[in-house]
């Protein structure tokens, strides 16, 4: 009984907790002025630092879907369905999710890495101690970068995705070109590009929260860092891919 | 008559079942420097933690200036906190920032000072702990000595009235912990602050305190100049005096 009770109370503990801080962030945002060079510190992080893989991740992505897509339709000849497939999936699931994968292994294990060191070497408490705030100098920061950037890959990733998947598709697999486009233009509405962005912006709050989160509770010098980060990475992922599924059921 | 800055009154408070601080009554002088001693792990960080808020006792109160902060909230509480400075065990800078950066991020902070001027307070402070033309130094370039130098000038910074020092000599050698000792006491000595010190280095703190408080089993057991501590016939203190291990320690005198 106690095995099933005692994990229950711990995830309600930490939900619980990560809730708060997402308050106390939202309070901090809106009370004071933003230290935007704080901001424009994080945004490179997670933005610009991130474009590489984001890039290598949509590129092969987009390419091994055409050819994926390309062999099942050719079965019943429908070649031409590649491209609205290939931007579909992209711009509606696999950019914003493999984005949020992607910037949480980089930036996401790296936030939790800095403030749990920071956490076991004190100027976490030097903060305090100086009565200023640790939530709005060190996580509004990184929640606000993330939430703002996160979009920003993810339109990036989308392109690139699509892009691989059309020369895949059109110069290797020898798709007609302008069936290719003609049917992506055709299939692929604004709504489905937004709908991928505001799951793009969840992510961002959720992956930088729960880092955040890890890192500002460590415990216990370098071995809590690195438990830490590892979950950092662990629960973001994990809570990347569940409220994916919500928002889609969601945003049908 | 000496004026007491902060008063603590039967304060408890344990972890899990183990009880780390077990009615704990002190008064700390304004100007003074006050050393509490006691054995590492003893719930002398504990206590200082309380100090400024950063825990909160099970009971009893904590008075500084006047105002029990026990049941502040974090907003009251930070107007407390601007009273204090405290240099931290391994001084705790910013590692993102250099020296000069970590002394001026107080004043920055909290004053409207213009930038030349935050720029020369800094380079004060920085004199007066001796590290002058040290500001481009990254805290990873900087010995542990150096590192707490560039954290008590920090601390210095926004010329507060109470300064705490979290183990200030520990993890440094013979000789620099002499120097910090030095500089512990040459700076009170010029600036007229209220210094309490958290320590488990009798010998070196006997040299620089005008008051002395023994933490022992979660209790200050002795409290006076070091010389009234010395003569205590309390047997826990005097076992605590053995143990460091000096023959005919004298301490006390500077």
């Amino acid at each position: 009984m106690n095995s099933v009770v005692a994990p229950l109370r711990k995830f309600a503990t930490e939900f619980g907790a990560i809730w708060l801080l997402f308050l106390d962030t939202v309070y901090w945002t809106f009370r004071s002025r933003l230290k935007l060079g704080y901001l424009f510190k994080q945004m490179e992080f997670v933005g610009v630092r991130s474009l590489g893989v984001v890039i290598i991740t949509g590129g092969f992505t987009g390419m091994v879907l055409a050819l994926q897509t390309y062999y099942g339709f050719r079965k019943f000849s429908s070649e031409g369905m590649v491209g609205a497939t290939v931007a579909l999936s992209m711009t509606r699931e696999l950019g914003p999710v493999l984005t949020g994968l992607m910037v949480t292994g980089r930036a996401g294990s790296a936030m939790a890495a800095q403030l749990g060191s920071m956490r076991v070497t004190e100027q976490i408490d030097a903060l305090t101690v100086m009565a200023l705030s640790p939530i709005k100098y060190l996580i509004v920061p990184r929640v606000l970068a993330s939430l703002f950037m996160l979009p920003v890959l993810t339109i990036i990733s989308d392109f690139v995705g699509i892009v691989g998947g059309y020369l895949v598709g059109v110069k290797m697999l020898s798709i007609n070109e302008g069936v290719f486009m003609a049917r992506m233009i055709k299939y692929v509405t604004l709504d489905d590009i937004y709908n991928g962005l505001v799951k793009a912006a969840v992510f961002g709050v959720l992956l930088s929260l729960i880092s955040c989160y890890k890192g500002f509770n460590t415990k216990g010098g370098a071995e809590g860092v690195g438990q830490s980060t590892t979950q950092a990475v662990v629960y973001s992922s994990i809570a990347i891919l569940i409220s994916d599924y919500i928002l889609t059921s969601l945003m049908w | 008559m000496e004026e007491t800055v902060i008063r603590v009154l039967d304060l408890y408070k344990s972890f899990n079942s183990h009880r780390v601080l077990d009615g704990i009554n002190l008064e700390i002088e304004r100007g003074k420097i006050t050393v509490i001693i006691g054995k590492s792990g003893g719930g002398k960080s504990v206590l200082m933690k309380h100090l400024i808020g950063l825990m909160k006792p099970d009971r009893g109160e904590i008075w500084i200036d006047g105002v029990e902060i026990t049941r502040l909230k974090e907003r009251e509480l930070n107007k407390v906190r601007r009273k204090f400075g405290m240099l931290f065990q391994e001084a705790a800078l910013f590692d993102s920032m250099n020296v000069m950066e970590n002394v001026e991020f107080p004043l920055r902070e909290h004053t409207s000072m213009p930038l030349k001027e935050i720029r020369r307070t800094a380079d004060d402070r920085l004199r007066e702990v001796g590290l002058l033309g040290f500001g481009d130094k990254m805290p990873s370039e900087l010995s542990g000595g150096m590192k707490k130098r560039v954290g008590l000038a920090r601390a210095l910074a926004l010329d507060p009235e109470m300064i705490l020092f979290d183990e200030p000599t520990s993890a440094l050698d013979p000789i620099i912990s002499l120097t910090i000792q030095d500089l512990i006491k040459e700076t009170q000595m010029l600036l007229k602050k209220t210094y309490v010190v958290i320590s488990h280095d009798i010998a070196g703190m006997f040299r620089i305190a005008d008051k002395v408080a023994m933490l022992y089993e979660g209790k200050i057991i002795a409290f006076g100049t070091p010389e009234e501590v010395k003569k205590n016939p309390d047997e826990a203190v005097q076992e605590f005096l053995r143990a460091t291990g000096m023959p005919g320690f004298v301490g006390g005198g500077v």
